[in-house]
């Protein structure tokens, strides 16, 4: 067979093609009968890949009416045409696919295969599997809901899948489809301020309050027990009621009328002991009743003193009462119900999986971005808040791209803690034969002589001096087993520390001049009216300065963590393929960053390479992240490491 | 407002001076801020009716909306020693939720924490130390209410382990 490996693209038009591509045409033309003709030449072919769409060209150029028609054409075409012309036909079909596979099998050259189940290396020969193959991949359900189950990131209520294949092959939406895609490393999110999460509150208390046919302040203390989950609320509530209300904090009703300030005569707060006339009291359903200033101490103690908000109890022993925001409001002032409302918005946000706050400091906004914990071996949702923080949804650390959350904390913990300490003594030392003393050679021969204990030794052999004789300085004894192991251990610590030490220093490298090139960055606005009245460019025109500055520190910030990752990465071929990547990143990185650092004369004569090493690393960066998040995604990434496992 | 715990302070020193369950004793209430109380287990052969056990109970102004300090004592003359229970430390420090700003509800007081305890005591069949007793009682520098004690049963249950 002409192609290589035809099975290795799923894609549907390739799979056609690659019928198209062998001898038999009694299999094309029982194909006719079965399919729409459409699918293999110009429908845009979704490389999951790539993420993208591959159009083929040649097909394409061959016909010039809109999809539409023209699948009702060939439809027509494969219905009412002799098989001649459909055989006819299919002469330039095949050269298509030709050129398909070619780009196909560039693209693989770049890009890992997908895992795929259908196709089989073997030629197929009876029309049945020809069928079977078609009849899958035709419709397309069962094989992309398979993998839409475990791909799909997608948020509970965004819209937009994470990996939003075209499943239903609508020819209508062609044309939306062809937009640029989201790449694989972006994820999809939304930035909500402090307003619109109350009113997704309210929206939520409001709906579930008619379902439930409750007031509006015990639903929110029923949704706040549920942790937000209204169809759990819901179903258990239908199940039943009596014990969800007990359970929420709002059972043992003994008083209908809902709480307000009264005056009760002979009535003793038994907080406060007193009795005295006009004695204003309070107390809620629970009927637990105690005066105002008592209620009011014991709820700022619980608000202000211990950060508690969702569950504030009744004061009285044992009851399970929880405090409804309708009382609160009657008893306390508003700096109290502020500072209420703000922390059962914190409650709110941190019981949905879906939202987080942004960790910047100061920064009011919460982001919802629909990745689970689960998928975060196999993806890096990062997301960027309003305030321009970028941050990762799973760790809520600072941007890591490329490198998994797991990574990120072991490789953090171990560039803090000292484990390579002993890697380094084991590389650098040998222990005195005779007093275990720790000992550092640091030049001179094989003569030792232990600082501690006196003993003279070899070095090579760490035998005893005096059985050296004449062979001084140059120990020939023959090599006993245990000095081989002892070497070959020392030589493993060593090997392991040199590794460890070539990825930290490149990591610590990128890290230091992300900084370096922060500060430069901050100097950029000067250089760029420096700039303007050296030469006689405009605002606008220097402003490749500032997005040369961006570029840079956003590729370093990447090259760091590809470090980092690198560390964690078990060798093979797909570890070369992404470390060609890390290299072309990090040169351009590098030229672009030289070139920044050039006087300010020279600058408006680079302003053009400038613009385009910009550009470049953009891409090249732009390379990495898809690359790496994309075979993250596919589970390809072959670590040393455990991801799954709990740091 | 600091009249708060005085006055039903004040409440309950009167309410104590007459009538309190038997075993539990007032010792001594020289001000509103630590009172001394004794108390003797009846019927629990691990705790002998003739020992009795001294707890000193330290209030804040903000009780009784903040739970008081209570911890066992010892001391020679009259003999007091700290009960053997796997949830009181041999330094006094108890370990039950009650005393904690969860457990803790305004509306207890001395002769209800004094009953609690009296009963943890009595209902217990080990006579042992909480498990890093000893290490517990060397490290520990903090205000009992500062410990971060974890409950084994947060709804009611004394339970045993600390959260460092």
């Amino acid at each position: 067979m002409a192609l290589t490996d035809p099975g290795r693209y799923i894609t549907s038009g390739g799979q056609l093609s690659n019928c198209l591509a062998r001898p038999p045409r009694s299999h094309f033309l029982s194909l006719i009968h079965r399919h729409t003709f459409s699918r293999c030449t110009t429908q845009p072919e979704f490389n999951r890949a790539t993420g993208c769409f591959v159009i083929d060209e040649a097909a394409a150029s061959t016909s010039t009416t809109p999809p539409l028609t023209r699948k009702r054409k060939l439809d027509t075409t494969t219905t009412s045409a002799p098989p001649t012309s459909a055989t006819a036909g299919a002469e330039p079909v095949r050269k298509a696919s030709k050129t398909k596979q070619k780009q196909v099998e560039q693209v693989e050259a770049a890009l890992p295969a997908t895992p795929q189940t259908l196709v089989s290396d073997k030629p197929m020969d009876s029309d049945d599997e020809v069928n079977s193959v078609i009849s899958s991949d035709e419709f397309g359900g069962d094989a992309d809901s398979s993998v839409g189950d475990v791909e799909d990131f997608g948020a509970d209520d965004s819209d937009v899948d994470f990996d939003d294949l075209p499943e239903h092959d609508n020819f209508e939406t062609q044309e939306k489809d062809l937009k640029p895609r989201k790449k694989a490393f972006e994820v999809d999110h939304k930035v909500y301020s402090p307003e619109d999460i109350q009113r997704q509150q309210d929206d939520q208390v409001a709906e579930v309050s008619t379902l439930l046919e409750q007031p509006h302040e015990d639903t929110a203390i029923l949704l706040r027990y549920a942790r937000w989950n209204k169809e759990k609320l819901i179903e258990q509530y239908m199940d039943g009621q009596e014990e969800v209300l007990d359970k929420a904090g709002l059972g043992q009703d003994v008083q209908k009328s809902p709480p307000r300030i009264e005056t009760i005569d002979g009535f003793m707060c038994d907080i406060c002991c007193e009795d005295g006339p006009g004695l204003q009291s309070l107390a809620m359903k629970c009927g637990h009743r105690f005066c105002v200033d008592c209620y009011r101490q014991y709820l700022d103690q619980k608000i202000r003193g211990e950060g508690e908000a969702a569950r504030i109890k009744c004061p009285g022993d044992g009851c399970n009462r929880v405090v409804d925001a309708k009382s609160l409001d009657l008893l306390v002032r508003t700096d109290l119900t502020d500072r209420y409302h703000q922390l059962l918005m914190r409650t709110y946000v941190d019981d949905k999986e879906n939202l987080k706050w942004c960790p910047s400091p100061n920064c009011v906004y919460a982001i919802e971005c629909g990745v689970k914990k689960r998928d975060l071996t196999r993806i890096v949702p990062t997301v960027q808040c309003d305030c321009k923080h970028s941050f990762c949804f799973g760790c809520t650390l600072a941007d890591h791209q490329p490198c998994p959350c797991a990574l990120v904390k072991l490789w953090l913990k171990k560039c803090a803690d000292d484990s390579e300490t002993a890697n380094w003594i084991s590389a650098n030392t040998k222990e005195c034969p005779k007093c275990h003393s720790t000992i550092e050679k640091n030049g001179g021969c094989n003569h030792m002589t232990c600082r501690k204990c006196r003993n003279e030794f070899c070095w090579m052999c760490m035998g005893v001096w005096s059985e050296h004789g004449t062979s001084w300085y140059n120990c020939n004894r023959f090599e006993e087993r245990s000095g081989i192991d002892a070497r070959d251990t020392q030589a493993r610590s060593r090997q392991s520390l040199e590794r460890y030490l070539h990825y930290y220093n490149r990591y610590a490298n990128h890290e230091q001049s992300a900084r370096l090139d922060k500060d430069i960055f901050h100097k950029t606005e000067k250089k760029m009216t420096l700039l303007q009245s050296a030469s006689n460019m405009s605002w606008i025109e220097v402003q490749f300065l500032e997005e040369a500055s961006q570029a840079l520190q956003r590729c370093r910030q990447i090259l760091k963590w590809t470090y980092a990752f690198a560390y964690y990465l078990a060798r093979n071929n797909e570890t070369e393929i992404f470390e060609d990547n890390q290299k072309n990143l990090e040169l351009a990185v590098e030229d672009l960053s030289e070139m920044f650092e050039k006087p300010t004369d020279q600058l408006s004569g680079l302003k053009v390479e400038m613009m385009d090493k910009t550009t470049f690393c953009n891409r090249r960066r732009i390379i990495v992240l898809d690359d790496t998040a994309k075979r993250l995604k596919d589970g390809v990434w072959e670590f040393n490491v455990d991801l799954n496992k709990p740091v | 407002m600091a009249g708060m715990s005085s006055k039903r302070l004040q409440k309950e020193l009167s309410k104590i001076q007459g009538t309190l369950p038997p075993g539990i004793t007032l010792v001594s209430a020289p001000d509103l801020r630590e009172w001394t109380m004794d108390i003797s287990i009846i019927d629990n052969p691990i705790y002998p009716p003739h020992e009795t056990y001294r707890m000193r109970f330290s209030f804040s102004p903000s009780y009784p909306i903040e739970a008081p300090e209570v911890v066992f004592v010892a001391c020679t003359s009259p003999e007091r020693k700290i009960p053997l229970h796997p949830h009181i430390y041999s330094n006094g420090i108890i370990c039950l939720d009650l005393l904690d700003s969860q457990g803790w509800s305004p509306v207890h007081n001395v002769e209800s924490v004094c009953i609690s305890i009296q009963s943890m005591l009595a209902g217990n069949s080990k006579a042992e130390r909480p498990p890093g007793d000893a290490e517990f009682v060397r490290s520990n520098r903090q205000r009992p209410r500062d410990i971060n004690f974890l409950y084994h049963d947060p709804k009611r249950a004394f339970a045993g382990g600390i959260v460092f």
